[in-house]
């Protein structure tokens, strides 16, 4: 075909034939990507999905740090053993403020998606300290050290500036206040009334690892028990088209 | 230099392209290989027909076969449901104390409260349910809240000193170092010991059972049993819940403990609350 003999002339000159496979590539990246921004069924709405607070957002960046992700993936497929297991299986829209979103693609332990409020704090600080002295059979290293690496969310505005350029709507309120909030949320004692004014009223304050400094481990231990809470699932109908 | 062969009657064509004297056959292509390769291609094309592929304006298609991940998983967990669905109602009718009468009825709630119990309490309660420091052993007569099945069902329902249930069971013991003296910390410690008979110093357990009398007895009891209304541990049985030494008790007494159950009342049905119960209630414990 003469269509096919003019093939020809890209295989002989290497700079016609990057320009015609770099096209080629672009077509099929296009195809694939752009209909993500554009379907209204890739994010389904759904009710209660915020922001991370200073501390969650300080215990998610503890969690990419030590690695967390490589053992321990936050993504419930839609399968009935995972959905018996750990709970209604992801959407789309809880991962709307991950930058970058924590699936994993390997399950050393069990996943977190849902982990939230699943067990007490003091169960996260002993298991985080020793997991073997809750679950014998684990095979998961200790990360005591947390409980001594104290915090204070000096940088966390910063870090809410970043995500807030990729598209988490963290107001200039949320931002100038990042590092109060960030210490109301672990101290009962203070005046977190801010706090719940700026990320609702189902942010949980506690004195998350139980001792008097804040710590990683607080900040970690707020994050896992907000993971897979934040959505309210009795307004929520699955739309079966996906 | 070796000599370029003569090319032969009968040899395929070349491409006409060469390299130093050295040229390339142009053989066509393996028909077997060239023909799974067709196919692949309307493969390709019937699986994008059948299944949901194409983006459009609104969404993708839908795929004549209507595949749906979603509803599939939903179908399957429907049909167990309903399998189940006659024992859940029977044991959501029957009350705690008469399932253990039909042995069917108890079969059923004790295999299903295992598989509860396996999946959400093992971590704490242990895969055995043998408990973990701070975390209670729930295979002996050692009950914090009640070892009875409506006891059980109660604390299941609604956890322990946590903040999503308004009904939890809540009691919370003074953090004793801002009450004490350090001096009558370690006799009161002594005298808790004395009681199990591990105490190391007579004259200080002596001294600690006034102080015993005066801060602990409201809630553990002048004898030291405890009491189940309000959690608070038996302190004669020898069993601890954080440990029985002199130093742990002495940490317990000084900063206190705040044990958490969560409340699982919005996490796991009514039949699988009951279930475990009673999976729970026989495992040896049981009052």
């Amino acid at each position: 075909m003469a269509i096919l003999d003019k093939h020809k002339i890209l295989e002989t000159n290497a700079t016609l034939l990057l320009i015609f496979s770099f096209l080629v590539v672009t077509i099929g990246g296009i195809v694939q990507i752009t209909p993500l921004f554009y379907l209204e069924n890739t994010i389904e709405k759904v009710e209660g999905m915020r922001p991370y607070t200073p501390l969650e957002m300080a215990g998610r960046d503890i969690y990419i740090r030590e690695g967390c992700y490589t053992c321990h993936s936050q993504m419930i497929r839609p399968m009935r053993d995972e959905v018996e297991r750990y709970g209604h299986y992801s959407l789309a829209a809880e991962s709307m403020y991950d930058h970058p979103f924590q699936w994993g693609s390997k399950r050393t332990g069990p996943d977190l998606a849902r982990v939230g409020g699943r067990y007490s704090d003091q169960w996260h600080v002993d298991h985080l300290r020793d997991p073997q002295s809750v679950v014998p059979e684990s095979v998961m290293p200790k990360y005591g050290f947390l409980e001594h690496r104290k915090i204070d969310g000096k940088y966390i505005g910063d870090v809410m500036a970043a995500n807030a350029v990729v598209g988490t709507p963290y107001t200039e309120e949320m931002l100038a206040n990042a590092q109060a909030d960030f210490r109301a949320q672990a101290d009962p004692d203070s005046d977190y009334d801010g706090l719940l004014e700026r990320y609702g009223d189902k942010v949980s304050v506690r004195n998350f690892d139980g001792q008097p400094e804040l710590t990683e481990a607080d900040a970690l231990v707020a994050y896992l028990q907000m993971l897979g809470t934040l959505v309210d699932f009795s307004t929520f109908t699955p739309d079966p088209s996906r | 230099m070796s000599k370029i062969p003569e090319k032969q009657p009968g040899d395929p064509n070349t491409t006409g392209h060469s390299w130093d004297g050295i040229e390339e056959f142009d053989n066509p292509m393996p028909r077997w290989w060239l023909w799974t390769f067709y196919v692949t291609i309307i493969w390709g094309v019937i699986y994008t027909i059948m299944y949901p592929a194409w983006p459009l304006v609104q969404s993708a298609t839908a795929g004549v076969l209507g595949w749906s991940s979603r509803e599939l998983v939903q179908e399957e967990i429907v049909s167990f449901e309903e399998a189940n669905a006659p024992w859940n109602a029977k044991l959501v009718e029957t009350s705690l104390g008469d399932v253990s009468k039909d042995p069917e009825l108890q079969q059923y709630a004790v295999n299903a409260g295992g598989a509860v119990f396996r999946t959400w309490c093992a971590q704490c309660h242990g895969s055995g349910a043998q408990g973990a420091p701070g975390f209670p052993n729930l295979l002996d007569d050692a009950w914090l809240w009640g070892g009875s099945l409506e006891d059980i069902e109660t604390t299941i329902a609604y956890g322990i000193r946590n903040e999503e249930s308004d009904d939890a069971r809540y009691s919370e013991m003074p953090a004793f170092g801002e009450i004490l003296e350090k001096e009558e910390i370690t006799q009161v410690v002594q005298y808790v010991m004395s009681l199990t008979n591990a105490q190391t110093d007579d004259a200080a357990a002596q001294a600690g059972k006034v102080v015993f009398e005066d801060n602990c007895s409201s809630c553990h009891g002048e004898d030291g049993k405890g009491d189940v209304t309000q959690g608070a541990p038996n302190l004669t049985d020898a069993i601890w819940l954080y440990g029985g030494s002199q130093e742990a008790l002495t940490e317990t007494v000084t900063n206190s403990r705040f044990g958490v159950m969560p409340a699982w009342e919005n996490r796991l049905t009514d039949a699988q609350i009951r279930a475990v119960t009673a999976y729970v209630h026989q495992l040896g414990g049981g009052q």
